[in-house]
């Protein structure tokens, strides 16, 4: 019914996350936060990307059912009192599963990039070979 | 039927992305990333209700079928739109310049 507003919720606060550490590591003058060359901005911005291409087809979805209308509450489901309750019970148990789940998957990710990059052997940069 | 439309376009798209990787000049990233949120979301949605309604997994029909479309058409549309924005290959500020000069 409106399952896809936790995720997208969670989108608006980890995009001002993102900003707000971005910000943070051009003061510092650090483009990479950890000893593996990834940045937590860039880390964010795949959660982010995940989370608003899911909540954007799921509105898609959504508005094809007739559950999101173009006209206020903007909710099929706010239209009728008996429908409210429903709906609530899925944006806490349906969308709080598919933000937890997404967010749980890219915490898998960032795992094994990090694990990864630290697999990569560090080349030693040489003023004559250039660092090749 | 939209979730395994969609769940097949994120896998083209990666395997696409990852061809072509570590460049990443025309955004494939972004695509993958847009789908595979998409799929999981859906996926949640389909176990879920499978658990509590039961029923059919999945919903094949026609209808199903034309919003699978609609939906990579719009993530497609989306990352389109980043694609002319940001502009990697240079080719609109050169339309445009080519234009001016005209």
């Amino acid at each position: 019914m409106a399952c896809f507003l936790v995720p997208m919720g969670e989108a608006i606060v980890t995009t001002v996350v993102q900003k707000v550490v971005e910000n943070k590591e051009k003061k510092v003058g650090k483009e990479k936060t950890t000893n593996t060359g990834l940045s937590w901005s860039r880390k964010l911005s795949w959660l982010n990307k995940m989370l608003w291409g899911g909540t954007a087809l799921l509105a898609l979805e959504h508005v094809w059912h007739g559950e999101v209308v173009p006209w206020p509450p903007f909710l099929a489901a706010m239209e009728n009192p008996a429908d409210v309750a429903p709906m609530l019970h899925e944006i806490a148990t349906i969308g709080v599963a598919m933000a937890i789940t997404v967010t749980v998957v890219w915490a898998i990710m960032i795992l094994v990039a990090e694990r990864r990059a630290k697999a990569v052997p560090k080349v030693k940069e040489s003023p004559v070979s250039g660092g090749a | 039927m939209w979730l395994i439309m969609t769940a097949l376009a994120a896998v083209i798209v990666t395997a696409i992305w990852y061809i072509r990787a570590p460049e990443d000049k025309y955004k494939l990233g972004l695509l993958s990333l847009f789908f595979w949120g998409a799929t999981l979301m859906w996926l949640v949605d389909h176990v879920m209700a499978y658990l509590t309604e039961g029923g059919e997994f999945f919903e094949i029909n026609l209808d199903a079928t034309l919003l699978g479309v609609a939906v990579i058409v719009l993530a497609l549309f989306v990352w389109e739109i980043v694609l002319v924005v940001s502009d990697p290959k240079g080719a609109l500020k050169r339309v445009l310049k080519g234009q001016r000069l005209s």
